[in-house]
């Protein structure tokens, strides 16, 4: 049985849909508090696929994430890196990309510590919940998006412009691109919703098993939860399902 | 002491600092060409260059797109703000800076000791042309409020030590002293103070001051709501408690089995599905939004959330509904009052209050509305409600025995909401420029969140037995309320605290956030703890239930109080008065019929009340939780005015709730009997719209009223509580909670003046099968549309004259059995697939609804006025266009569903008034035929969204 983690701290809030997300892909879920983890009474090891859900950690203060990453790389830091190394997955949906970003396990684990992307306020200055396209990059290593080729999924977030040095963005793995409904990654706001620098949505690390985006795919696992069923009729599963059913099927062919 | 800055790199633009140059223009101002927001962290500490350094770089600046700097220098090299008008504002002492936990949990997380205190400014450095006084009005309509904040004008920050509090008990002489002047001070009635002289009379000496602070909360409006168990003479009949004789009254006859608990705990609850049952509750948080809009709608926001929460044994949170009314943003400043927040920064203020609070504590916000009338504009109304799901079997109050624990959870408790108290740490900076008498509070929302959290895995535990929200009146009506039929102990020296120098009475009257009251049984007490101390949250015993019925307290091992409860809650006399009720007259509507009412139609489109509602939906999460099933916002580009919306709240089951409200106090101009049945209507039809029936619906009740000691204004509000019980009782749909806010009104150059009459009924309506849930967009050229209901010439309180200045006297009436037999009807054929789409016929009349429908489809339709079933003659045009006549629909079905349908709504007004074309335009004929609207649904959409698109 693949037995996933979704970590929770306070101000997590996204946490209860991404364990349902989860148990719909076949997948045994355990939600637990970070304390547990930093005071050992559960262990990373226990399980194959990490999740950080979405949420204001710590309410955003300071930055979005910016606290939550801090704790997790002061003191959780060695044992990700070490789950990671074991072969395991890692998931960060929206707060959960900012937390990943903030404390350096993307774009690259191995990194020095040195940061060189983050998630800033949106162009727009608001914080926007609407539905996006994306277009998955067919390209990318990423194992979350096999056989993927476009979603449509909510974005609920008012720091979600992705920003890098200009000189590393060629070397970081796209996985996921805002788009028109034509597919058209070009067409800027409100498409992009947050201005994000090459319509990034999402993005993962070399061996594409940590894979973060802002959109949230677990808020389309049912057909009823597209903005518009009621016009073009609900199909059994939503957009976001296929990377959940990737990520528990990645681990139960390896 | 050490401030470090942060600030954006120079080359990024600053979206904070373009939405205030926005905010400026909006002021008239246009000489500004660029804000930018600096972010100042204060820390009460001694710490080196090389900590400061590292704080910088690794947890306040992020290294990719902002610069840090610091008191000893910076290593991005000297900040230079020439060139800029710079404004820094703070926080007033007493106010709880917001951030200031977070940031000290990660300086600690650092392992970096000896940082006591943080406290956050920011600097606004603003480019462009100014004057000093249109920078004063940059500062004192933009930037600063001074109710919680001021400008630094010194760059040295200081942080006072609080003084100890040395107790002593304190007495009031109300046995020989000067009554008026208590009376007045506490805010009671002579009749009230009457009975407590007497109380303390037979007990032979003077209350504490604690003991009359928890007898004037107890009794006031607020908790007991006096008004509405009150005895009323109107028109030689006498109405004897308010509440029991209209609304609860309905409630008791209809006697449904589902209602589980009615009137009696913090939200009303119904039974869901056999397994899960609902509570519902809609709170106002009027005057501290008015004060401070941000906080105050934030604590609104976070109170009513903890009224599920503290229901039963405990609901989880699942859905919010807000409603707000303000006064027109474009009112010009000269009409503002002087001291009155322009209802534009009112807005903007409560939006982003609730947003924040609800987005971060993760409860997806589906369902509200926005009005506007100038009668708000100093009496802004803030309505926040809050759907919760819990288990059937702890769906009823829970009961304590004596010997249970007190316990105290959630946030800390300090001055918030104690008025009259001066701050001993006044003194945030040498240089204030504004002292607060009272605190208010921000809110933490963060705090809150923990606590549900928590909260609920203690209740699936199963480890205390009864709960209930501290909110408004604090631990006095929590605990006070909760002990009724046993009596307590409380030792208030146990009680956590934000800050020293609390007195006994302050502790017990503080009306600090994030608060919660359990009743634990003692061995369960040390189980509970822990789990709290887990993740966290605080949680303190502070007494113990016992078998006495008295409230006693102490301080110290002193009794500073000590009551018996059969005073506390039943020596209250009964409020008595006179009302009247005579129907107003406005001039009839003597304008001519305008040849073209497309104009009218895009006016009414654009106007405050009607227009799209975009601009407040996007900014709040309504997704998050991963269960709505129609959003508020529906069509084919998602930016359609949905009727009500829908969530799944049980994953994998697929029953759904709807959630609708009706509110329009334009009506109640006219006649507020009318306004309430017509909201109550309005809330009905929205579940009807969207595919629900009226099985099983269940409403809540919300008063905002002027002075009810005036006996028009009480008159008003019986006749209004009249028409929510005969409505109540025809639709089969019981209330089962509800609140009020009384007095309303404000003095502005002499004269009064009273929000209008203004009810909000919201409604919850229990769905078996969500995948029969329609949408409001016309979904395919060629389908027929239907108006079913009769439309009579009513357009007194309309949207139509509203927008000629006017009000009229033919109000939109209700037969409530017709009414009935026509949702059950429509609710039947939508259920069996015949409706492609369905949309409530309300303000605007049938010209904005089907106009709505058109657009957000991206159909066109065309109409004729001729085929309207009409329930009187009515020998103009645009009165049938924008009438308001209520029980009505606008439906389309597909041609293949023709006849099954009307055969369903054999029976009713109902008839085929157009066809929806994929030509993008509106036609409406009139009655001889002749075209009378003409325009493409872009322009018609564009009227309607550009009003908000802020």
């Amino acid at each position: 049985m693949v037995k996933t983690i979704v970590l929770r701290a306070p101000g997590t809030n996204c946490d209860a849909e991404t364990v349902f997300a989860f148990e719909q892909a076949g997948s045994e879920v355990d939600l637990v508090h970070v304390n547990r983890i930093i005071s050992h009474e559960r262990k990373l090891a226990d399980y194959q696929i990490l999740v950080i859900p979405g949420g204001f950690t710590y309410g955003d203060d300071i930055a979005a994430g910016k606290v939550l990453a801090n704790e997790l790389r002061l003191k959780l830091g060695e044992d990700i890196r070490r789950f990671f190394e074991a072969g395991g997955l890692i998931l960060g949906i929206c707060n959960g990309f900012q937390v990943l970003v903030k404390a350096g396990f993307l774009p690259d684990p191995r990194s020095d510590g040195h940061l060189q992307v983050t998630l800033a306020a949106n162009d727009s200055g608001k914080f926007e919940c609407r539905w996006v396209n994306l277009a998955v990059n067919k390209e990318s290593p990423c194992v979350f998006t096999n056989g993927m080729e476009s979603m449509y999924v909510p974005v609920a977030h008012g720091e979600g412009k992705f920003v890098a040095a200009p000189e590393i963005l060629p070397d970081i793995n796209v996985v996921v691109r805002y788009t028109d409904e034509q597919g058209d990654a070009g067409a800027g706001y409100p498409h992009n919703p947050n201005g994000s620098v090459g319509n990034i949505a999402g993005i993962c690390d070399s061996s594409g098993r940590i894979f973060a985006l802002m959109p949230h795919p677990e808020r389309h696992i049912r057909g009823t939860q597209h903005p518009q069923w009621t016009r073009l009729g609900a199909k059994q599963y939503g957009d976001g399902f296929p990377i959940f059913r990737n990520a528990v099927r990645w681990v139960q062919q390896s | 002491m050490h401030s470090l800055e942060v600030r954006l790199k120079g080359h990024l633009p600053d979206a904070r600092g373009q939405g205030l140059v926005k905010d400026i223009q909006d002021l008239g101002i246009a000489t500004v060409s660029d804000v930018r927001v600096v972010d100042i962290y204060w820390l009460d500490a001694e710490l080196s260059p090389e900590t400061l350094d590292m704080l910088g770089r690794n947890l306040l600046a992020d290294p990719v797109t902002q610069i840090y700097s610091y008191r000893q220098g910076t290593p991005a090299g000297p900040v230079d703000e020439s060139g800029y008008h710079t404004v820094e504002v703070a926080y007033n002492a007493g106010v709880t800076d917001p951030v200031e936990d977070s940031v000290l949990k990660a300086i600690r997380d650092l392992k970096v000791e000896g940082v006591n205190t943080v406290r956050t400014s920011k600097r606004y450095l603003i480019e462009g042309q100014l004057t000093d006084e249109q920078l004063e009005i940059i500062c004192s309509r933009l930037l600063v409020n001074p109710i919680i904040q001021h400008v630094v004008e010194r760059e040295q920050m200081s942080f006072p030590e609080n003084p100890k509090y040395h107790f002593r008990l304190e007495t009031v002489d109300i046995l020989t002293s000067d009554r008026a002047v208590l009376q007045k001070q506490f805010g009671f009635t002579a009749d009230e103070f009457q009975a407590i002289v007497d109380y303390y009379r037979k007990q032979g000496r003077n209350p504490t001051d604690v003991e009359l602070e928890t007898l004037a909360q107890t009794w006031s409006e607020h908790c007991v709501h006096k008004t509405f168990r009150g005895r009323f003479t109107l028109g030689g009949r006498v109405v004897d408690n308010l509440l029991k004789s209209t609304v609860m009254k309905a409630t008791r006859e209809l006697n449904r089995p589902w209602c589980l608990s009615v009137f009696v705990d913090n939200a009303g609850v119904i039974d869901f599905d056999g397994q899960w049952a609902l509570c519902f509750k809609v709170e106002t948080h009027n005057h501290p939004s008015a004060v401070e809009p941000y906080g105050g709608a934030a604590t609104g926001i976070g109170g009513v959330i903890r009224d599920p929460l503290g229901t039963g044994l405990g609901a989880k949170p699942i859905a919010n509904t807000d409603v707000f009314c303000f006064g027109p943003p474009d009112l010009p400043y000269d009409r503002l009052p002087q001291g009155v927040l322009h209802p534009r920064r009112m807005f903007k203020g409560v939006r982003s209050g609730v947003a924040d609070y609800a987005n971060r504590l993760g409860i997806p916000t589906l369902n509200g509305a926005v009005l506007f009338d100038e009668r708000y504009v100093a009496n802004p109304l803030v309505y926040c409600g809050t759907l919760g799901l819990l288990p059937v079997e702890i769906a009823r109050l829970g009961k304590q025995k004596p010997g249970d624990k007190v316990v105290l959870i959630g946030g800390r408790t300090g001055r918030d909401g104690v008025h009259g108290v001066t701050f001993a740490s006044e003194q945030l900076t040498e240089v204030s420029t504004a002292t607060s008498s009272s605190s208010v509070q921000i809110g933490n929302p963060i705090v809150e969140k923990k606590m549900i959290d928590v909260l609920l895995q203690a209740r699936d535990r199963g480890l205390y037995v009864r709960i209930t929200d501290c909110g408004g009146g604090g631990l006095s009506s929590a605990v006070g309320e909760m002990a009724e039929e046993t009596g307590v102990r409380v030792d208030l020296e146990k009680v956590p605290l934000k800050y020293a120098g609390l007195s006994y009475a302050e502790i017990w009257i503080s009306e600090s956030q994030e608060r919660m009251i359990l009743a634990v049984p003692p061995e369960q007490t040390g189980e509970l703890l822990a789990l709290f101390v887990g993740e966290d949250v605080e949680a303190s015993v502070i007494g113990e239930f016992t078998d006495d019925r008295r409230l006693r307290l102490f301080y110290g091992g002193e009794t500073v109080c000590d009551l018996e409860m059969e005073f506390l809650h039943g020596g209250i006399p009964q409020l008595r008065r006179e009302a009247v009720w005579e129907p107003p007259h406005h001039p009839e509507p003597d304008f001519a019929e305008p040849s073209d009412l497309g104009e009218s139609l895009l006016r009414i489109l654009g106007s405050w009340n009607v227009c799209s509602k975009e601009w407040v939906v996007r900014q709040y999460d309504h997704e998050v939780q991963g269960s709505s099933v129609l959003k508020p916002l529906v069509g084919k580009h998602n930016d359609g005015p949905g009727d009500a919306a829908i969530i799944q709240p049980v994953p994998g089951s697929p029953k759904g709730v709807i959630i609708a409200n009706g509110i329009n106090p334009g009506y109640a101009d006219v006649d507020p009997y009318w306004m309430a049945a017509s909201v109550i209507d309005e809330a009905l039809r929205q579940i009807i719209a969207v595919g629900g029936n009226l099985n099983r619906v269940a409403l809540l009740d919300n008063f905002c009223w002027g002075d009810v000691n005036r006996p028009d204004m009480l008159g008003a509000l019986i006749r209004t509580a009249q028409a929510c019980y005969d409505m109540s009782v025809v639709y089969g749909t019981p209330f089962i909670s509800g609140k009020d806010s009384l007095n309303n009104e404000f003095e502005h150059e002499g004269k009064t003046i009273s929000i209008p009459h203004t009810l909000l009924v919201s409604a919850i309506g229990v769905m078996d099968d969500v995948s029969r849930a329609i949408s409001m967009d016309f979904k395919k050229a060629g389908d027929f549309i239907y108006i079913a209901g009769s439309t009579r010439c009513e357009l007194g309180g309309s949207e139509y004259l509203k927008t000629r200045g006017l009000v009229g006297n033919s109000v939109p009436k209700v037969e409530p059995q017709q009414s009935k037999n026509l949702m059950e009807r429509l609710s039947t054929a939508t259920g069996k697939g015949l409706v492609r789409a369905c949309h409530d016929c309300s303000e605007g009349g049938i010209g904005v609804a089907v106009a709505e429908m058109a657009f957000a489809g991206g159909l066109g339709a065309s109409i004729s006025l001729k085929e309207v079933p009409l329930g009187e003659p009515i020998d103009r045009d645009d009165f049938i266009l924008f009438s308001e006549s209520n029980s009505r629909f606008i439906v389309e079905v597909s041609p293949d569903n023709k006849d099954r349908f009307e055969k369903e709504m054999a029976g009713c007004p109902l008839a085929m008034i157009g066809r929806v074309s994929s030509e993008t335009r509106l036609e409406v004929h009139g009655r001889k035929g002749a075209s009378v609207v003409s325009i493409s649904i872009d322009e018609l959409k564009e009227a309607w969204q550009k009003p908000l698109r802020w």
